[in-house]
């Protein structure tokens, strides 16, 4: 119930965040604390130090860039899924992030704190992966770098992040026009996925089709995107979607039930998203 | 001032949500006492392994730890171990179970030593320091596995098989070698593990001087702690004055007396300072007891045009690690109900107890009778499966007819009232029940994805625990009266003290409408106080949807008390004899001479200030009565559930439910409702959602809310609510109970549901959660469903 005890340290912008980070072991960032909170009071995460960024404000916000929607880390879910710039350009975003645990969860927890803590359960990361989203990384001595989604989880809870690290942007190409759909199977509304899928039709550049904790990370269904690039109905590109896929066995669900809804759940995403 | 206006039968606003809507509420958590130190729970990690060694030094070190005692250091505190006041047979064979074990952990979370500090903080961090050197033995949690005692849990008891029950049969038992059908059935109901919203907790205040202590818990039963506590911890009962402040949610799980409260008590003697524990949410899962965890063997014996002859069962019970307060008690309870709503010529009922390595299990909400409802509902339905008829006629045509005065079920006991047939009208004219199978034929016709189901359940439950003889009888060790003590004061206000002990139910609303309809008073204008066995010393407390029958009951006759009191006063003031004064909204009038006329009001002065009254008189207006049923109460009724499955992925929505109960006479509808939603979504869970699942070394793998699926809002349909009234024969109020209803009734008209929206698939039977897996697996085994 009450973590182990940590120091805490409130930081007011990125620079001071990675100082502080570069300084001390065992230090993690906390946003919303969505995420680590319930962890550290499991005792589960036992921090040394909480490097507090929740009040750098200037990471609070979503904004067009050109081709692209630039969103803040710091934004919290609940902005994300009513930011009208979204709704408009990228409204996959925006509808996802509605989906996220509940009202209270969606009020305080950021898309930057989800997208780092990188848990193949999660939603957004899918929808980042099923974009081609990139993601862009402050580092020490002002350094920033640009990470595609696709590179940026490597593994369960295992972000492309230094521990000096703060992730302070995500970039969505603007989708205007395009069909998309995210099926979020879960057996209450509060809960992660069981098995999520995103679809975004094709324009031009051929369907994209993402899966939610069918493995130790989010995944493209390459097969399926290439069946359906080769010409097949959305059921029989279905059929595709175990291939290379990992799922877990758990109290939830067995890894071939998981198997066999991501099947079900991409023909009905991909007619979703052709047909919007 | 006299108040002519009527209150019961009116959904009088709750007097108790403001101070709860507002944070104004007390409950145990919010207490802080001068001294106070906290006490956190060291415990086993394992399943089943054997204590080698603790090592406290480390812990009793760190700062702010005031000390650390394992089991053997507290075994001079304790006059007994904790209580099992249920022994349901005379050869039963009872486990030893004491506040902290000493040789051998038994289950996830089995306590083996306390922390005190300063802080709660201090206490956890200390905990954590406690080294145990633990023997890990092998584990058994599989009910039929324990049951073959290749691992036996109490080696002084010698098998895990604790306890054998038998009902012992009712009418002709050849009926199910002659019946033109029988059905068999296999049900497994897994363990549920309650979540009240607070969850359980103690502060121990000591008198030192007095050799006296304040028990402050979050119990539903001060008044059965404070006998019981006082055995375990010897301390007498007259020194031992229990508390039960605001109690948010129970549901069986805080009718109970646990180590944590003993523990308290014996630290707060020992330290001499009050000693204050709450309990995790994590400590919620492993250490307050489960419900059900049970497999029963069914047969249901039918004629060939689905008329229902006669049930016998044959159920294997998960008693836990050790007993609590009552746990082979429970499918005991059950035992009496299987037949259900239906005219039976024959009842067989039979359970064997077994011990595994799990928490205890113990009443949750129906406590027995939602196996019971189970069990009877899903049989029946399988049996109209079998005979291709709709379930709705065998139900109809199975019915005990209306009646209105006491009867005696095929399982013995006497049934005050019931009118089934009228509420499973209802229900199914609210469900469009004809147009529902219309649309359902229509979809399997098109092969449609979503497909309709329907599901009944029609119920009966024992309310109103209980009548005290009936109680002995089944070596019950307490008894099943309530007590209540009216008190009109001078100023016009009314004092309630009564012997029930609420956690959310409305009672100080509910007993107000009462007392005010016949005192003529506002309800605004009377307190109650309960759930403090100091300013109400007699109770038996709040389960078993017990209170309003057998404590408004009493409320009842105290105020019949107060009435016949202040009419010998009313007549001696009016120089008129009793019998010609007429009684009406709480004012005495003289026969004749309306004018002539004294309110309870009045009367309360005069008898207060006690300047002239009539001879013998004793000063002041109060009663007390103590009230014994003299039978139970049987609510009954019946729930519709309405689903849509998707045969793709087994997932299931419920379209429509709707629940028409009958709990005799309502006092107040808006209350009533709000039991049936909070029971029914209790049910819904318990059919869709809850199931604690072990993995083979015994360790809990559903122990937070986020595996252990509690449902919320968004889960839950809209619920049609509907009810009719067959006043009880039990109590003079015609009222029977409602809080278990919605659980009793729910789980097997959902289950049942589910199964008919994929029975043309070729599913006869899926387990409970129906989860969307579950659902997916039956029906590709079945062979039917599209992907």
């Amino acid at each position: 119930m009450i973590p182990a005890p940590f120091e805490y340290e409130r930081v007011a912008s990125v620079e001071d965040a990675i100082q502080v980070l570069s300084g001390t072991p065992d230090a993690k960032i906390i946003a919303g604390g969505h995420s680590l909170l319930p962890l550290m009071r499991l005792r589960l995460s036992r921090p040394a130090l909480l490097v507090d960024i929740g009040r750098i404000d200037e990471l609070r916000y979503v904004r067009e860039d050109g081709d692209v929607v630039a969103i803040g880390a710091l934004t919290r879910h609940h902005d994300v899924a009513n930011s009208g710039v979204l709704q408009q350009h990228c409204p996959i975003v925006s509808y996802t992030a509605s989906l996220i645990g509940d009202p209270q969860v969606r009020h305080v927890g950021t898309i930057g704190g989800s997208v780092s803590h990188s848990d193949p359960a999660s939603d957004m990361p899918t929808i980042l992966v099923a974009l081609g989203a990139e993601l862009v990384i402050a580092g020490a001595g002002g350094a920033r770098r640009t990470v595609a989604a696709a590179d940026f989880f490597t593994g369960l809870f295992e972000p492309d992040l230094a521990t000096n690290e703060v992730l302070t942007e995500i970039r969505v190409p603007k989708t205007a026009g395009r069909g998309w759909s995210y099926l979020k199977f879960n057996r209450r509304a509060q809960d992660w996925a069981l098995v999520g899928v995103a679809a975004l039709a094709p324009n031009g550049a051929g369907a994209s089709i993402a899966l939610t904790n069918m493995s130790d990370r989010p995944m493209r269904a390459s097969g399926v995107e290439e069946a359906l690039a080769g010409g097949a109905d959305p059921a029989t590109a279905a059929e595709r979607a175990p291939e290379g896929t990992r799922p877990a066995s758990d109290a939830f669900a067995s890894s071939e039930y998981r198997q066999e809804l991501a099947k079900v759940l991409v023909r009905r995403a991909i007619e979703e998203a052709t047909g919007r | 001032m006299a108040v002519t206006e009527k209150y019961v039968g009116r959904s009088v606003l709750r007097k108790e949500d403001p101070e709860l809507i507002t944070g104004q509420a007390r409950y145990t958590d919010n207490l802080t006492v001068p001294g106070m130190a906290w006490m956190a729970m060291i415990r086993s990690p394992f399943a089943h392994a054997r204590l080698k060694r603790i090592d406290t030094s480390k812990a009793a070190a760190m700062p702010g730890v005031v000390g650390v005692f394992t089991g053997a250091d507290l075994e001079s505190e304790w006059g007994g171990p904790l209580p099992f006041v249920w022994p349901i047979t005379e050869d039963i064979k009872v486990p030893v179970h004491w506040p902290l074990t000493t040789d051998k952990a038994r289950f996830e979370g089995d306590g083996v030593a306390v922390v005190v500090a300063e802080t709660r903080a201090q206490a956890e961090d200390a905990a954590e320091a406690v080294a145990v050197d633990w023997e890990v033995l092998p584990v058994v949690t599989d009910l039929e596995e324990a049951a073959k005692d290749d691992v036996v849990i109490h080696e002084d008891l010698g098998t895990n098989v604790v306890v054998h029950w038998s009902h012992g049969g009712g009418g002709d038992q050849s009926i199910f070698d002659t019946a033109d059908v029988v059905v068999r059935e296999r049900y497994v109901g897994p363990r549920l593990i309650p979540n009240a919203i607070e969850p359980r907790a103690c502060l121990a205040q000591p008198v030192p001087a007095m050799g006296e202590f304040t028990l402050f818990s979050a119990t539903q039963i001060p008044h059965i702690a404070r006998v019981t506590l006082g055995g375990t911890c010897n301390i007498p009962e007259s020194k031992l004055r229990v508390v039960a402040p605001d109690v948010g949610g129970g549901f069986g799980s805080k009718l109970n007396v646990y180590a944590e409260e003993a523990l308290c008590l014996a630290l707060s003697r020992r330290l001499q300072r009050p000693i204050k524990w709450v309990e995790t949410r994590s400590e919620n899962f492993v250490a307050t007891i489960h419900g059900r965890g049970v497999i029963h063997d069914v047969e249901l014996a039918a004629t060939s045009e689905g008329k229902i002859l006669g049930i016998r069962v044959e159920e294997l019970a998960d008693m836990g690690a050790y007993y609590q307060l009552l746990t082979p008690g429970i499918p005991e309870l059950g035992g009496w109900v299987y037949m259900g709503p239906y005219d039976m010529q024959a009842y067989w009922y039979e359970f064997t107890g077994v011990v595994t390595n799990a928490t205890p299990t113990d009443a949750y909400r129906g406590a027995g009778r939602p196996e019971a409802t189970y069990v009877i509902e899903r049989a029946v339905d399988a049996l109209a499966r079998k005979l291709g008829k709709d379930p709705a006629e065998v139900r109809r045509i199975s019915f005990v007819p209306k009646f209105l005065e006491a009867r005696t079920a095929i399982s013995g006991l006497n049934v005050d009232s019931g009118n089934y047939e009228e509420t499973f009208d209802k229900a199914l004219e609210l469900a469009g029940y004809s147009d529902v199978r219309a649309e359902q034929e229509r979809r399997r016709a098109s092969g449609d994805v979503r497909q309709l189901g329907i599901g009944l359940s029609s119920y009966i439950e024992m309310c109103g625990l209980a009548p005290s003889n009936i109680l002995g009888a089944l070596r019950y060790a307490a008894g099943g009266w309530d007590a209540c003590t009216v008190q009109c004061l001078p100023d016009g206000k009314v004092v309630l003290k009564i012997g029930t002990s609420p956690h959310g139910q409305g009672h100080v609303t509910t007993w107000s409408q009462v007392a005010a309809d016949t005192l003529g008073v506002s309800p605004d204008d009377i307190e109650v106080f309960h759930g403090d066995t100091s300013v109400a010393p007699l109770g038996m407390d709040t389960y078993g949807s017990r209170s309003v029958s057998v404590g408004a009951t009493a409320l009842h006759f105290a105020l019949e008390k107060i009435k016949d009191k202040a009419r010998t006063l009313a007549a001696h003031e009016l120089e008129v004899a009793e019998e010609d004064l007429d009684f009406e909204g709480g004012t005495f009038t003289v026969r004749g001479a309306p004018d002539k006329a004294r309110t309870i009001t009045d009367l309360a002065v005069s008898a207060w200030h006690a300047h002239a009254l009539p001879a013998g008189f004793e000063p002041n207006l109060e009663a007390t009565a103590v009230w014994d049923p003299p039978n139970f109460t049987w609510p009954g009724g019946t729930h519709v559930c309405v689903v849509e499955v998707d045969t793709q992925t087994g997932g299931t929505d419920i379209v429509k439910y709707v629940a028409v109960d009958d709990c005799g006479t309502v006092i107040n509808p808006m209350i009533v409702e709000g039991q049936v939603h909070g029971g029914v979504a209790q049910g819904i869970a318990e059919a869709l959602f809850e199931e604690a699942m072990y993995d083979d070394q015994g360790n809990l793998m559903t122990g937070t809310l986020t595996q252990y699926l509690v449902p919320a809002a968004s889960e839950m349909p809209s619920f049609v609510v509907d009810r009719t009234e067959t006043p009880s024969t039990t109590n003079p109020l015609g009222v029977k109970g409602i809080g278990e209803a919605g659980t009793i009734a729910a789980p097997p008209a959902v289950v049942n549901a589910v199964i008919d929206a994929v029975s043309h698939l070729g599913v006869t039977h899926i387990e409970k959660p129906v989860s969307p897996e579950r659902v997916w697996r039956a029906i590709r085994a079945a062979g039917g469903g599209a992907t």
